[in-house]
């Protein structure tokens, strides 16, 4: 606990901190690691960028620029000719995947990435944790931190380091877990969060368990929070929702961009203000990590829908929250078959230590969540459902557990959006299906000797494997 | 981006080698259209200004100017590589990257082991030395070579302690041709045996293949180009041809069979080469689909064999696509992966194909195979944008399956039949440096491989049990 203490006094020290840009608000470098990561990254960007010059802000033209001002400090950099570069590094082990997000972000017109934001080598990591930890982390590491360096001297307020990767691969997974630990040495004062794409179940990559449980159980201690996006849940949304055929990686990395752009976009900084939040990492890790055992975090956002069909819907607030609090509670992943047989314990507040007798196996438990509210009337929105201590675990009182953040500037061409950031029991079951496959093969021995051939033993798994059993225990046991 | 070495040795494999320089220059010359010299082209090809005088110094980046493949030509006859030499390749070889005899191995192993390889190891050296420095970042050897033969099976195996020792970072990928049973070279058992040892040793990945399957192949196709669909059928995208190559008609009847293994070889390297939404690296395919060191024979299968001029391709026939790749009349060797286990399965995917297209195809296929119990989801796949010529779309796929184990069986059955009469012994005995024990080890090696494979096939219908987890205390 001493460490969240310190912790929350670093944010409270970085939130009050004066400075030139004390109105504008902190920034975030972001770090793309691997194929994924730096796929995402320009959808990202590309998200942040198209929504806050979106014309349709329903808001006043005043209001309106001061939260493109905003996004802009957080996101972006102005470079000399007027076209704003993103605050992001490209870590790559090979070319091809960064060659293409350049030139994919210079064709945009837009907006662009730094000219020397990029590091790049000819060969890949081969899907191998350990080639990414071991081989590629120690080789690169100056290069790597020096860029990351000189993109941290360009912002005014350093709020902290956004890291997208992928668990399955080799570069995103083990560079991605070995950077972040060099981060948390190098920048002690500054958040980190992980952004990490969970694959698909069914194999994209066969290592790709024993690289999840190597990257998450390295992470668990060098990040501060990792934000979760499942491939097989964004494919549903994808496929159910958007009403995409052929869906392509291009289509799942834009539901998540969207998903993560409504989450950190500009909000007011407190009920009635019209001041844009300074530090969204900081409050983010304030309300939803209390306690450095839990940190998986989840994001499900509403509507899901295309753009395109949003001319055919009106939404309700109290629809739109009464949605989400049940995908919440029953653990759905999208806004299409969500079991509303499950409720909360009816008892109220579990005794303390114990598991209500009541308490449905379906119920998800969260420790805290997190509802962001976007556009028309967002002041009337009613957000008292996710306030019932019943949903909550019992150790924080509910007012802590549970917190809005809110702005009338709509997100993108959605009138009405609600975004819901949750550390809760979501991600317990598909942490441990791969904890379970990782430890079948590991009973095999399979696969292990091309780990140990880049020094990563049969020790370190078991740790991993620790490690991540706990996780699994304590979040089953809320 | 990484080179790749490419070394024939032999007759068979530099037949094959030659067919896969000539499709790799119709490959890329229809993806680049500008006639830069880019780094998909440099992985396979060096760029070399020739007004410039002595070696033909390398030009890195801009026009153009003259390919050379980063090849090694390897011969103890000189028929096939003169005949390459004076072929319409002949300027896309470094004619100082060839080594020679006339003599030939007489399809002995032993000479093409002991004799030519302690007569040749210094030039081999050379040369491999010589390649390797003109790459940036040399990956992979691509050996090809027969197995039943002298040379291609001797000095070929050879050559893989050479790499090994020289070069243990770089990946040795062999291309192995197989006799089949109707082979006409009485010593070809022994010879295949003896070189398989040497692939398992010192091979990491073995694409094995036999002339019956590349045959059969060849017949299904002739009797869709000559029936009703034959007008229909892209000529360029038959997976036989050379048509738009340099190369202007297949000259040999092999040709046709080379082609496809050519074909293989193209689609293996092309999520390296050319960009896509889910790369594949070369390390990415031995890291991926070899559990234990020892088994890293893959079948293979290529799909589709040809395109009908048809426009719009409905999703049936990209799912027809991804069946026949699991049929066993498309692999490469006698083998029905379909009903033997999969230790683990690579889809490599090219063109017009989604992540959805992949993932509906794997879970309707995925029910119907059989799976070892740790690698249940042992799917390694790839998209690569860039299809191949003639094609809208295509699938390689490889498996790391006990499907390869009745050709080791009857390879090793074919041997014994002469050994145990110590047929045309005396011929490999009489060798310098040939001792009888070297067929005894030999046996003993492939025996053990066959055993391995035996005992994950008992476990195939055995139900699958979870290891019993870790317990911790909170």
């Amino acid at each position: 606990m001493r460490s969240t203490i310190s912790r929350l006094q670093v944010i409270h020290s970085l939130v009050f901190s004066t400075g030139p840009s004390l109105w504008l608000g902190m920034s975030i470098v972001t770090v793309q690691l691997g194929q994924c990561g730096n796929q995402i990254g320009f959808e990202v960007f590309d998200a942040l960028f198209r929504d806050s010059h979106c014309s349709q802000g329903l808001c006043s033209k005043r209001e309106n620029e001061a939260y493109q001002a905003s996004c802009k400090e957080r996101f972006f950099r102005e470079e000399e000719n007027g076209v704003p570069v993103a605050r992001a590094v490209l870590v790559d082990m090979e070319p091809k995947v960064i060659n293409q997000t350049l030139s994919r972000a210079a064709r945009s017109g837009r907006w662009t990435y730094g000219q020397h934001a990029c590091f790049c080598q000819r060969q890949g990591s081969g899907n191998n944790w350990a080639y990414g930890y071991s081989v590629h982390g120690p080789k690169h590491e100056e290069s790597i931190m020096n860029l990351i360096q000189k993109e941290v001297e360009k912002c005014d307020s350093l709020s902290g380091f956004f890291i997208i990767m992928s668990m399955a691969g080799g570069t995103g997974s083990g560079l991605g877990a070995f950077v972040t630990q060099k981060l948390q040495d190098q920048y002690p004062s500054s958040l980190k969060m992980n952004q990490i794409i969970w694959p698909y179940g069914t194999g994209e990559v066969i290592l790709q368990n024993y690289n999840s449980i190597l990257t998450l159980s390295h992470l668990y201690r060098s990040s501060d929070a990792l934000l979760i996006h499942e491939n097989d849940a964004v494919h549903k949304i994808c496929a159910r929702r958007m009403n995409i055929k052929q869906i392509s990686f291009r289509d799942l990395n834009q539901v998540l961009a969207h998903q993560l752009g409504s989450v950190f976009q500009p909000t007011y900084s407190e009920d009635g203000s019209f001041h844009y939040r300074r530090n969204p990492l900081g409050d983010l890790m304030e309300h939803l990590v209390p306690h450095p055992e839990f940190k998986m975090l989840s994001v499900r956002n509403i509507p899901q829908m295309s753009e395109n069909s949003l001319a055919y819907s009106t939404f309700t607030w109290a629809g739109l929250l009464k949605h989400l609090r049940q995908m919440l509670i029953s653990s759905a992943k999208m806004e299409e078959g969500i079991d509303w047989q499950v409720q909360p314990p009816s008892s109220g507040l579990p005794p303390l230590g114990k598991m209500s007798a009541h308490k449905d196996p379906h119920f998800n438990t969260s420790i805290a969540n997190l509802v962001i509210l976007r556009g028309k009337d967002v002041q009337s929105a009613n957000v008292e459902g996710f306030k019932d201590p019943a949903l909550y675990t019992s150790w924080l009182e509910p007012l802590h557990a549970f917190s809005t953040w809110k702005t009338q500037r709509a997100f993108g061409k959605y009138e009405k959006s609600a975004a819901l950031v949750s550390n809760s029991q979501l991600l317990v079951k598909p942490l441990d299906v791969i904890v379970g496959k990782a430890w079948n093969m590991f009973a095999s021995k399979a696969y292990v000797h091309q780990y140990t051939k880049f020094g990563i033993e049969e020790e370190d798994f078991l740790d991993s494997f620790t490690l991540l059993e706990q996780v699994v225990a304590s979040y089953g046991n809320l | 981006m990484t080179q790749s070495v490419v070394v024939q040795v032999g007759q068979c494999g530099n037949q094959i080698g030659c067919c896969f320089w000539d499709l790799a220059l119709r490959e890329h010359a229809a993806v680049n259209q500008k006639g830069i010299y880019d780094d998909a082209l440099s992985s396979f090809f060096r760029n070399v200004d020739t007004r410039v005088g002595g070696d033909g110094s390398s030009i890195s980046k801009g026009r153009i100017s003259s390919l050379k493949a980063r090849a090694v030509l390897i011969d103890m006859e000189e028929g096939v590589v003169n005949e390459i030499l004076q072929g319409p390749l002949r300027d896309v070889f470094d004619s100082k990257q060839l080594i020679t005899d006339i003599s030939g191995s007489g399809n002995n192993w032993a000479v093409g082991h002991k004799v030519f390889g302690s007569l040749y190891r210094e030039q081999i050296l050379e040369k491999l030395r010589k390649s390797a420095e003109q790459c940036d970042c040399l990956q992979c050897f691509f050996v090809i070579h027969s197995m039943g033969g002298g040379t291609g099976s001797g000095l070929g195996t050879f050559l893989l302690k050479v790499l090994e020792d020289e070069f243990p970072d770089v990946y040795r990928f062999v291309t192995a041709v197989y006799p089949s049973s109707e082979d006409d070279v009485i010593t070809s058992p022994y010879n295949s045996m003896l070189a398989m040892k040497e692939l398992n040793e010192r091979a990491d990945c073995v694409l094995p293949i036999d002339n019956q399957s590349l045959f059969d192949i060849i017949s299904k196709i002739d009797l869709v180009t000559s029936g009703k669909l034959g007008a229909a059928v892209k000529p360029k995208s038959l997976v036989t041809t050379n048509m738009g190559t340099v190369t202007k008609c297949p000259k040999k009847p092999f040709d046709a069979m080379n082609n496809i293994v050519a074909n293989l070889l193209l689609s293996l390297t092309s999520s390296a080469r050319f960009e896509g939404s889910l790369n594949m690296d070369l390390n990415e395919i031995s890291m991926n689909l070899v559990p234990f060191p020892q088994l890293h024979y893959l079948v293979s299968s290529l799909t589709p064999l040809y395109t009908l001029a048809d426009v719009n391709i409905p999703p049936r026939r990209l799912d027809q696509m991804f069946s026949d790749a699991f049929s066993k009349n498309h692999q490469l060797i006698q083998a029905d992966p379909r009903h033997s286990l999969y230790l683990a399965c690579a889809l490599i995917v090219r063109g017009n194909v989604q992540i959805s297209d992949l993932r509906r195809n794997i879970e309707r296929l995925k029910p119907a195979l059989h799976f070892v119990s740790w690698n249940q989801e042992g799917w390694k796949t790839s998209l690569c944008s860039v299809p191949p010529v003639g094609h809208s779309h295509s699938l390689l796929a490889l498996a790391n399956n006990t499907c390869v184990k009745p050709t080791f069986m009857e390879l090793r059955e074919r041997f014994m039949r002469l050994y145990r009469k110590k047929a045309h012994l005396h011929h490999y005995l009489q060798v310098d440096g040939m001792e009888e024990c070297a067929f005894a080890e030999a046996v003993s090696s492939l025996s053990a491989l066959i055993q391995e494979y035996d005992e994950l096939d008992a476990t195939k219908s055995m139900p699958v049990l979870d290891v019993p987890r870790l317990s911790v205390a909170l």
